[in-house]
Order: C-alpha cells, then sequence, then structure tokens
C-alpha cells in the first residue's frame, strides 16, 4: 500500500511539471498551429540561468536566506525566459506565418539545437549542482511514504499557476483576445485585436512557465545541463497530444496523466506482463496509452472542443 | 652552399648512427587535451619511462643487436572519430607497437585500424569487455576488465558488506549493463539473492518510480552500473524516498564529479569500484613513484604503471622473439608473463589480464578512500 501511494507521489510531481511545459506547446499550438520544438530548450535556459544567479548571489551575499535567493533566481530567470520566447517568435516564426507548415516546424528544430549549442558554449559541456536551497529532507505524512517539501511546492505551485492561467484566458480582456485569434486571426484582427502583440504575449507567457518548470526540475533533481530541456520537452509534447493539443485543460490532465503512467507503468509493468516487459520498456507504457487514446479518439482526450482552443 | 655542406654532413651523422643503431618506433594513443588530458598525459608519460629505462641501459637485445626505442605520442582527445584518425596515423608512421587508448570508446574503433595495419595494440586502461572480444589477434590490455570489475562488486557487496538482499539498476549502456549483468552474476554466486533487476537510461534524471519498487523489496544492497551523471541524482532520491541501503556504483560512479553532484546524499554507506590498484599497492609502487617524480616532476595519476607494464611487455616480446616486426613478435607478446610495475602480468586467450586487480573505494572525509 505504501508502494502504491508513493508511486501515486512520484506521478503526480512529475506529472506537475510536465503540465506546466505542455500548457507552453498547447498554447503556441492553439495560437498559431505550430509545434515550437525549442520549448524544452527555453526550459534548460531557464534553469541555467536562476543557477547562475544563486552562485552569484552566494558570491555576494552568503548569508542570504534560501527563499529569498530562490525568489530572485526565479525572478531573473523569468523575464530572461520571456525575452527568449518574444525573441524566437520575433526573429523566426513571425517571418514564416504564412509559410508551409513545415518550413516553421523545421525552424523549430533548428532553434532548439542553437539554443543547445549557445547554452553549451556558455556553461560547458559539464553537469552542474543545482543548489538544493529548499530542504529535500523527505517528510513522511503517513508511515512509510515519503515526500520532500520541494516535491510538495512543485504539486502547489503547478496547481496555483494553472489556476491563474485558466482565468487568465477565460476571465480577462486578453484572455478573450487570445482565444479569438486561436479561433480565426483574421477575423479578429478585423475586430480591432492585435493579433502580432496577442501572439507574442502567448509566447511570452509560455516561455515563463517554461522558466518556472526549469527550476522546479532542477532543484528537485539538484541538476543542471545544457541538455536537460530535451527529454521533459518531449514528455510534455507527448502530455499536450495525450490531452488534446490546443487544448488547456488536456495540457494539465495529459501532463499529470502521463506522470502517472509513467510512475505506475515503471513500477508495476513487470506484474502486469507477468514478467515479460520490465522497467527498461517504461517508456514504451506511456506511448502504448498514447496510441490507445489516438486510436479511439484522434483530437486527444479533450480534444473536441476546437473552439475553445487557445 | 654552407648549409647544404652543413646538412649533408648532419645527413651522414644521422645515417650513420642509424647503422650503427636500429631505432624502433613505438606509438602511443591517448587524451592530451581535453577534460582527461591529465589521465592522458600520465598514461604516455609511463610509456615514456619504460622507453628511457630501456634505452638508458644501451637499448634492447633483440636478434644479436641493440635497438633503441622512440616515443610516437598522439592526441586522440577522448574522441571515437578522432581516435581512428590518430590510429592511421600511427599505422602510417611505421610503429611496431601501440601503447592505447585511454577510453574504451577509442580503444575500440581505433583497435580495427591497428588490426588492418598490422600492429600490436596494448591498452593499459580500458575496460570494456569488448575490446578484446572482435577476434582482433594483436589486442590485449594491462588492466582489469568490467567481467573482473563486476565480479569483485558482487563479492564485496555479499563478503565484505553482509548484503543477503541486492538491488540492480542499469543504464542500458555497452558499460552499464556489462557491469550490471557481472555484479549479478557475482552477486548470485556468491550466494545473496538479487530482489530487483531494473532498468534506466544514460539521459534520465527521474528514477522515484523504479525506486519505489525497488524499495517494497528492501534490499541491504543498491548497485548501478552507469556514469556520475546519473548516479548523482539516483543516490539523492534513494535518500528522498527513505531508503537505507546502502550504495554502490562501479568506475563511471567513481569520480570527483559524483561526489558533487550527489550533494548531502553520499555518505560513508556509498562505495565505488576501480579497475587497478592504488600505487601503494603494487609490487613495485614505490619506486616507480619515486622514479617517475624525479623524471616528471609531479605524482603519478593512475595509468602510468599500467602503460610501463604495457609498453614493457611489447619490449620484451620482440627480444624474445629476436625480432621488432609485429608477425614475429606477436606469438610472443600473446605468451607474455613477468612480473611488471602493477604485478604479474599474463594474458588468457582473449587478450586479457589473467590477474586482474580490482579496487573498492569507500566515501569518507569528503573523498574517496581505497580499502
Amino acid at each position: 500500500m505504501e508502494t502504491l501511494i508513493q508511486q501515486l507521489i512520484n506521478g503526480l510531481v512529475i506529472g506537475s511539471v510536465y503540465a506546466l511545459i505542455a500548457l507552453g506547446y498547447t498554447m503556441v499550438y492553439g495560437i498559431l498551429g505550430l509545434i515550437n520544438f525549442a520549448h524544452g530548450d527555453v526550459l534548460m535556459v531557464g534553469a541555467l540561468t536562476a543557477l547562475q544567479t544563486m552562485m552569484f548571489l552566494m558570491g555576494v551575499a552568503p548569508g542570504m536566506s534560501p527563499i529569498y535567493m530562490l525568489t530572485i533566481a526565479l525572478m531573473v530567470a523569468i523575464p530572461v525566459c520571456m525575452t527568449l520566447g518574444f525573441l524566437m517568435e520575433r526573429l523566426a516564426y513571425r517571418r514564416l506565418r504564412n509559410a508551409p507548415r513545415l518550413a516553421p516546424l523545421i525552424t523549430a528544430i533548428g532553434m532548439s539545437f542553437l539554443l543547445q549549442t549557445i547554452a553549451m558554449i556558455i556553461w560547458g559541456r559539464n553537469y552542474h549542482t543545482f543548489p538544493q536551497l529548499i530542504s529535500t529532507t523527505p517528510l513522511q505524512p503517513i508511515e512509510g511514504v515519503f515526500i520532500t517539501p520541494v516535491q510538495v511546492i512543485i504539486i502547489v505551485a503547478s496547481a496555483a499557476i494553472m489556476i491563474g492561467l485558466s482565468l487568465l484566458v477565460t476571465r480577462t480582456r486578453i484572455g478573450r483576445a487570445m482565444r479569438a485569434t486561436a479561433e480565426n486571426h483574421r477575423v479578429a484582427s478585423l475586430m480591432g485585436v492585435d493579433t502580432n502583440a496577442i501572439i507574442a504575449f502567448t509566447f511570452v507567457v509560455g516561455a515563463a512557465l517554461a522558466a518556472v518548470a526549469g527550476v522546479m526540475y532542477a532543484s528537485n533533481y539538484g541538476i543542471a545541463h545544457y541538455g536537460m530541456g530535451f527529454m521533459p520537452g518531449l514528455k510534455a509534447f507527448t502530455a499536450a497530444v495525450l490531452g488534446g493539443i490546443g487544448n488547456l485543460g488536456g495540457a494539465m490532465l495529459g501532463g499529470i496523466m502521463l506522470g502517472l503512467v509513467e510512475s505506475f507503468g515503471a513500477g508495476y509493468i513487470e506484474h502486469l506482463t507477468f514478467g515479460f516487459l520490465n522497467s527498461s520498456y517504461q517508456d514504451i507504457f506511456a506511448f502504448i496509452i498514447l496510441g490507445l487514446v489516438l486510436i479511439f479518439k484522434p483530437t486527444g482526450l479533450l480534444g473536441e472542443r476546437v473552439s475553445d482552443r487557445a | 652552399m654552407k648549409q647544404t655542406i652543413v646538412a649533408l654532413a648532419v645527413m651522414s651523422i644521422g645515417l650513420s648512427a642509424a647503422h650503427a643503431q636500429q631505432v624502433v618506433k613505438l606509438g602511443n594513443a591517448a587524451p592530451l587535451t581535453g577534460t582527461i588530458s591529465h589521465l592522458g598525459k600520465d598514461l604516455e608519460n609511463g610509456t615514456r619511462m619504460a622507453i628511457e629505462t630501456v634505452n638508458a641501459q644501451g637499448g634492447a637485445d633483440i636478434g644479436g643487436q641493440k635497438v633503441k626505442f622512440e616515443l610516437v605520442g598522439e592526441d586522440d582527445q577522448a574522441d571515437p572519430r578522432t581516435g581512428t584518425t590518430v590510429a592511421q596515423r600511427l599505422v602510417d608512421a611505421g610503429v611496431k607497437g601501440v601503447v592505447g587508448h585511454l577510453n574504451s570508446g577509442t580503444s575500440i574503433p581505433a583497435s580495427r585500424i591497428y588490426d588492418q595495419g598490422g600492429v600490436p595494440q596494448v591498452s593499459p586502461a580500458s575496460t570494456n569487455p569488448k575490446l578484446t572480444l572482435q577476434n582482433y589477434k594483436g589486442v590485449f590490455r594491462t588492466i582489469a576488465n568490467d567481467v573482473q570489475q563486476g565480479g569483485a562488486l558482487g563479492d564485496f557487496a555479499v563478503k565484505t558488506l553482509g548484503a543477503a538482499k541486492v538491488a540492480i539498476i542499469d543504464d542500458r549502456t555497452a558499460y552499464g549493463q556489462g557491469l550490471a549483468d557481472e555484479t549479478d552474476k557475482a552477486v548470485k554466486a556468491a550466494g545473496a539473492q538479487v530482489v530487483a533487476r531494473e532498468f534506466t537510461t544514460d539521459k534520465a534524471t527521474e528514477f522515484n518510480a523504479i525506486l519505489t519498487k525497488i524499495r517494497a523489496a528492501n534490499p541491504d544492497v543498491i548497485f548501478f552500473g552507469g556514469m556520475d551523471a546519473q548516479a548523482g541524482p539516483m543516490l539523492r532520491q534513494i535518500k528522498q524516498l527513505g531508503i537505507n541501503a546502502k550504495f554502490m556504483t562501479g568506475d563511471g560512479g567513481c569520480s570527483p564529479e559524483m561526489i558533487k553532484l550527489a550533494g548531502d546524499a553520499i555518505s560513508s554507506t556509498t562505495y565505488c569500484s576501480m579497475a587497478g590498484l592504488p600505487i601503494e599497492k603494487m609490487p613495485g609502487g614505490a619506486k616507480f613513484r619515486e622514479d617517475y617524480q624525479k623524471r616528471f616532476g609531479g605524482n603519478v595519476q593512475v595509468y602510468a604503471p599500467y602503460a610501463y607494464d604495457a609498453a614493457m611487455a611489447i619490449i620484451k616480446a620482440m627480444e624474445r622473439a629476436g625480432s621488432v616486426e609485429p608477425a614475429k613478435y606477436l606469438p610472443e607478446l600473446k605468451a607474455t608473463n613477468f612480473d611488471g610495475v602493477t604485478g604479474n602480468v599474463s594474458f588468457d586467450d582473449n587478450g586479457d589480464l589473467k590477474e586482474g586487480a580490482v579496487t573498492v573505494y569507500q566515501f569518507k572525509d569528503g573523498d574517496w578512500v581505497a580499502l
């Protein structure tokens, strides 16, 4: 029983991070129909910028409280990533907005390589230790079930951010403009929506979420590296497709679900297949679920609400 | 005109010297630039010392003639592609034998070039079992391979740490899987139980799911076959899940980097292993260290004694065969049996060291300490 609850917690933690990243994918897709493959690398830039900031702060103000230090690091990482998201859209994707669909897709892949290479030049090839400023000493809420304060913060903060984003999209003026742009660019601009600004805003918000996710990811595992964005980026993309790409609720549901499936998959695949498959097939498990969902529901779990995408 | 005469004079001196004494080229390949260049230079220094020792005695006695040796050192940058390029360069330079390379990843592809060029290769550092299993006649090593390392690790876990239940994880790479399989066998052979066998990748950072599963099996020792970049975060997650098992890993995690990445999760219940003995424990270690310090003005890192023995194995084989030609001295190289700096050097049928030593290290006071 402890094992079951522990796997549930493991799944929720990693699922929350996937969900945050998946939101960035799905928002951009909803509004532009573009898969921004460089999104995972924005996460990496966020984590490494935060790391750099912390190193600097530890140098100049060694006695600073860890919470302040982490907050300042986040306050630096988020604007850096926002600028990065803005520049990516402005310099690369905007010029290709009316090009065939393949062109921006290839550009996004190129952008991903570019970011990784630049990060490698700046931060080197080595793995970096990410300072774990929030305690990682495990708490034991139930006998035999462990959760660290960092993990609690990840789950709570992700949930708060997701609620905030939903409110932004459904309740505010700019959210309405986003939904209008997603539905139809041209008509939205005829109605007086500055679609260029809205698209740029979407990228910037997505990048900010990626920065937060990056800092969470690095704090949880205590490690940062120029290639760290690739795997979570890929998983989050899968999560977005699973939930129905273009749909905000879908990305959240898909992220959490993928986290849980992975965790339970790795934990129970051997029992479920009577020892035929083992944990080296843990990723297959996630993709089998994805395949099944797409066969029976090609738009993803929540994909039918096409008009509501943002 | 004057210059021509001088040049001619120099040439004739050179020629007469060559007539009086034959000089044979020996190759050395190791990373001399990049992050592990200190280890590569150390390896090359070992080969250099062997050659200088032989030359100082007037050369080796080969077929009734005194033969001196010349070192041709190449930099493989620890990169497989550069490794094959420098291997070709060594073959083209006409070397009669090669000491190197350092990394298994460069040794394995380079061994094909040496085989085609008919040049014997003795690696003093590469531990992947595959190196000597390619059916090339001229490939040897003077260091224990991962089969021996896995055996020692499994033995240590059961006999020294007293583990009855062991969990094994590997990263599905040739190195990690190979080492984990060998450890698995040794654990079972020593009479303990492998209660979980889990898998991850060499790019992963998330191990909570497999570790939770392992926790349910309640092992005494968790072994990981893989590199420090995974072993570090894995050890953190082990502590975060409240698992009290001891942690062991191979040479991939036996690094200062591992200590950094594991942060405060690393403790005296963390162990790792390296092929080879620490120099204090080698039969000829004390004298070698002294000579090395005198000649190069620094401390032996890791591989210099193994490189010294590798070069010596080649030179001694040439002496016994009475020829410096690879085709003639290769059978003698196979039959190598002498007491070198690192211990007895003799090869089995594959070219692996018969008595390969493995050392287990324990984390103590901020560093790895040999047990």
